[in-house]
């Protein structure tokens, strides 16, 4: 018995000496607004939620500790980039996570790529990191725009909502979430009769409302997120708009912004999440931990998508017994399936999409709230091929074979 | 897209610059006064608007006192923060150049807002809008909400209340002859710093009230007034930095020039006002009510 003890910590020492990560440790660099509008949707919720993901291996991966650092990008294309290739030259950092502000986080995936590491997008929605900017190193974890304009818009339109006008942020998001409703709407028959670009990081959205509702059309589609959405539902609530017949689709709402919203204002909104902190015992075992450490806040999506695509990452590096080629560790993370309590099981797509079910929610009226943070009633679940774009329809190079693969 | 804006709409849009000017000209009235009587450029201006708008979140969450108490409350809890702030720091400035003024409420002004992020987040709060100015009245060309014609018509009574206040009072001639001798005012027995510090207290008082008359409309965020802030910059560099009734009329005016754009072509909406600032600059560049240096 004792020479079989022995004989097995021989091995698990060989084991352990064979591994192969690069630098002291495995560095993980959490990159988000942490001060601006998309703060309380990522943020230090997300480096918390990393942490989680962590904690459930030890810190470590045999012998090699796990270490995680944050930065704030300012929702800035060039600080996020400055940043990257900080980590990625200078200061040892091997994986990129999270990254909201898809205009940040198309220039972090082709860092990424460049750099041959790893870029784990859970905040950012361009559908296009999986489609015509698809890249070997990237996974894209809990939603994209294609997603939300095939659950949220798609219901509007089922509804009867025939005529669209959409307010939209200015930047890449914004184009990508009004380009994939758009075509949902054309598909179901529906017209666009108008549309207004607005800058990042409006405070008054009276303005573009008020073109809205004299546009007659019958959904007024929020292409835009966090701070932004807030403001817009804020003021179509002010200046009558619901009821004056039109109905509003926040294409992108958080739970964050529901409760900032309040229920009075948000009552009846539809909108889609591929996480919900009390959707199921699992999903609300796991939000306690991170609500305690988190000042009684509940965790978004975004948050959930951090802690999920940590976790199996590790699991591929504990398979793998090396971090020094991004592109096998994601390859390795596309041959795993995935298996987490907050997104259940799925499989990572060749084109680096994580599949999941999404889900579409009705934000609760007043009365039939329980808490503070009691605000979604469940209307349908989307399984993943329906919620998700179908693989031969993204023009991703890596699927369909059109650019040469990546140099060394 | 020009022609295709029909006219009533254009009103409604109309109607709306007018109530973002309100805001404008309520903040930047209090830059001007602090800037005219103190030389002192108030960086922590849109941060004090930020603490206004808290200060009526606490005092509703807190202390149950509504709306209309913290129209009150707000403004002179803040006010009375901001003496502080010029006599324990403000004061030392005296005399020295104006660039360290704008340092000094600069580094305030980033403190109060990395504070109040790290204590709230920065999704914000609801604030409840009074009982009696919810709802609205159709106007045949738009549907206006009580709430913003009230936003409207008190900006415009504590803009002239205050402009007149300055220009055709006793103590608002004490005011303006303290800041072109203050030895010679002081020799006449009034307690000149007492009165700098009245000054900036007022000053940052309508900054706060400001506030709380926007927590309702917009949310009570950490941020509020940082994006606020440079906008009203401009509009005191564009009325003549330190002009009163410039820095009223400017803010209204812009305010309608913002509200415009945001119809002929949105996309420019937050650049449009340093646009004109530029050319203002260009042209005159003491500002349209400024004196000529």
């Amino acid at each position: 018995m004792r020479h079989a003890i022995l004989a097995l910590a021989i091995v698990a020492s060989a084991t352990a000496a064979r591994a192969d990560f690069t630098g002291k440790s495995i560095k993980i660099g959490v990159l988000n607004d942490q001060s601006g509008l998309y703060k309380d949707l990522a943020g230090p919720g997300s480096v918390m939620a990393a942490k989680m993901a962590a904690e459930e291996f030890g810190n470590k991966i045999g012998d090699t500790p796990i270490e995680i650092i944050s930065a704030d990008h300012q929702n800035k294309p060039d600080v996020g980039s400055a940043i990257a290739r900080q980590w990625y030259d200078v200061d040892g950092v091997d994986v990129i996570v999270d990254v909201p502000t898809s205009s940040v986080a198309l220039a972090i995936a082709q860092i990424t790529k460049e750099k041959n590491k790893v870029f784990l997008a859970s905040g950012p929605a361009a559908s296009d990191l999986t489609g015509p900017k698809c890249s070997p190193n990237t996974v894209h974890w809990t939603y994209d725009t294609y997603a939300l304009a095939h659950t949220t818009g798609k219901a509007e339109v089922d509804a009867g909502g025939k005529t669209w006008f959409f307010l939209t942020a200015d930047y890449a998001f914004g184009a990508a979430l009004e380009r994939d409703t758009t075509a949902v709407v054309k598909e179901a028959g529906g017209t666009i009769v108008g549309g207004v670009k607005h800058p990042l990081n409006t405070t008054d959205f009276s303005s573009f409302l008020l073109q809205a509702q004299s546009s007659k059309a019958q959904v007024i589609g929020l292409a835009n997120a966090g701070g932004d959405t807030i403001n817009s539902i804020k003021a179509a609530h002010e200046f009558g708009i619901v009821k004056g017949g039109q109905k509003l689709a926040g294409l992108l709402v958080f739970v964050t912004d529901v409760h900032a919203l309040g229920l009075e204002t948000a009552q009846g909104l539809l909108l889609s999440e591929s996480f919900y902190w009390d959707r199921d015992a699992k999903t609300r075992a796991w939000s306690k931990k991170w609500s305690e450490r988190m000042a009684g806040q509940e965790p978004s999506m975004v948050q959930a998508g951090v802690y999920a695509a940590v976790l199996h990452y590790l699991k591929a590096l504990r398979a793998l017994k090396s971090d020094a080629d991004g592109k096998a560790v994601v390859d390795q993370m596309k041959k795993l399936s995935t298996d987490d309590p907050l997104f259940g099981k799925g499989t990572i797509r060749p084109d680096g999409r994580k599949m999941h079910p999404m889900y579409l929610y009705e934000v609760k009226a007043p009365s039939e709230s329980k808490g503070a943070w009691d605000l979604y009633k469940l209307i349908k679940e989307f399984p993943a091929d329906q919620a998700f774009r179908p693989l031969d329809k993204g023009e991703c190079p890596l699927v369909t074979g059109a650019a040469p693969a990546p140099a060394k | 897209m020009l022609f295709a804006v029909p006219v009533q709409a254009l009103f409604g849009q109309l109607l709306i610059g007018l109530i973002n000017g309100s805001f404008y000209a309520l903040l930047s009235l209090g830059l001007a006064i602090i800037f005219g009587l103190l030389n002192v450029v108030n960086f922590a201006h849109g941060a004090l608007y930020m603490l206004g708008a808290f200060v009526a979140w606490f005092l509703s969450e807190k202390a149950g006192v509504g709306y209309w108490g913290a129209l009150v409350l707000a403004p002179l809890a803040v006010g009375i923060f901001g003496a502080i702030a010029e006599r324990l720091f403000l004061r030392r400035l005296a005399g020295l150049d104006p660039l360290y003024g704008l340092l000094l409420t600069f580094g305030l002004a980033l403190i109060l807002q990395g504070l109040f992020s790290n204590w709230f987040g920065s999704s914000g709060m609801p604030y409840e809008m009074p009982e009696r100015l919810t709802g609205g009245r159709a106007l045949g060309f738009m549907f206006l909400p009580n709430y913003r014609i009230w936003v409207i018509g008190v900006s415009l009574v504590i803009c002239f209340g205050t402009w007149a206040v300055i220009e055709r009072t006793r103590l608002g001639s004490w005011l303006r002859a303290a800041t072109e001798n203050a030895a010679l005012v002081s020799a006449f027995g009034i307690n000149v710093p007492r009165m700098i510090t009245i000054t900036y207290a007022l000053g940052v008082a309508l900054a706060a009230f400001a506030g709380v008359l926007a927590a309702p409309i917009y949310r009570v965020s950490p941020q509020m007034g940082e994006n606020l802030i440079i906008v009203v910059f401009a509009v005191v560099v564009v009325g003549g930095m330190g002009s009163i009734l410039g820095s009223i009329v400017t803010g209204f005016s812009l305010g309608i020039l913002e509200g415009l754009t945001k119809v002929f072509y949105p996309e420019a909406s937050n650049t449009v006002i340093f646009v004109v600032m530029a050319l203002v600059l260009l042209v005159r560049p003491a500002g349209l009510f400024g004196k000529q240096a």
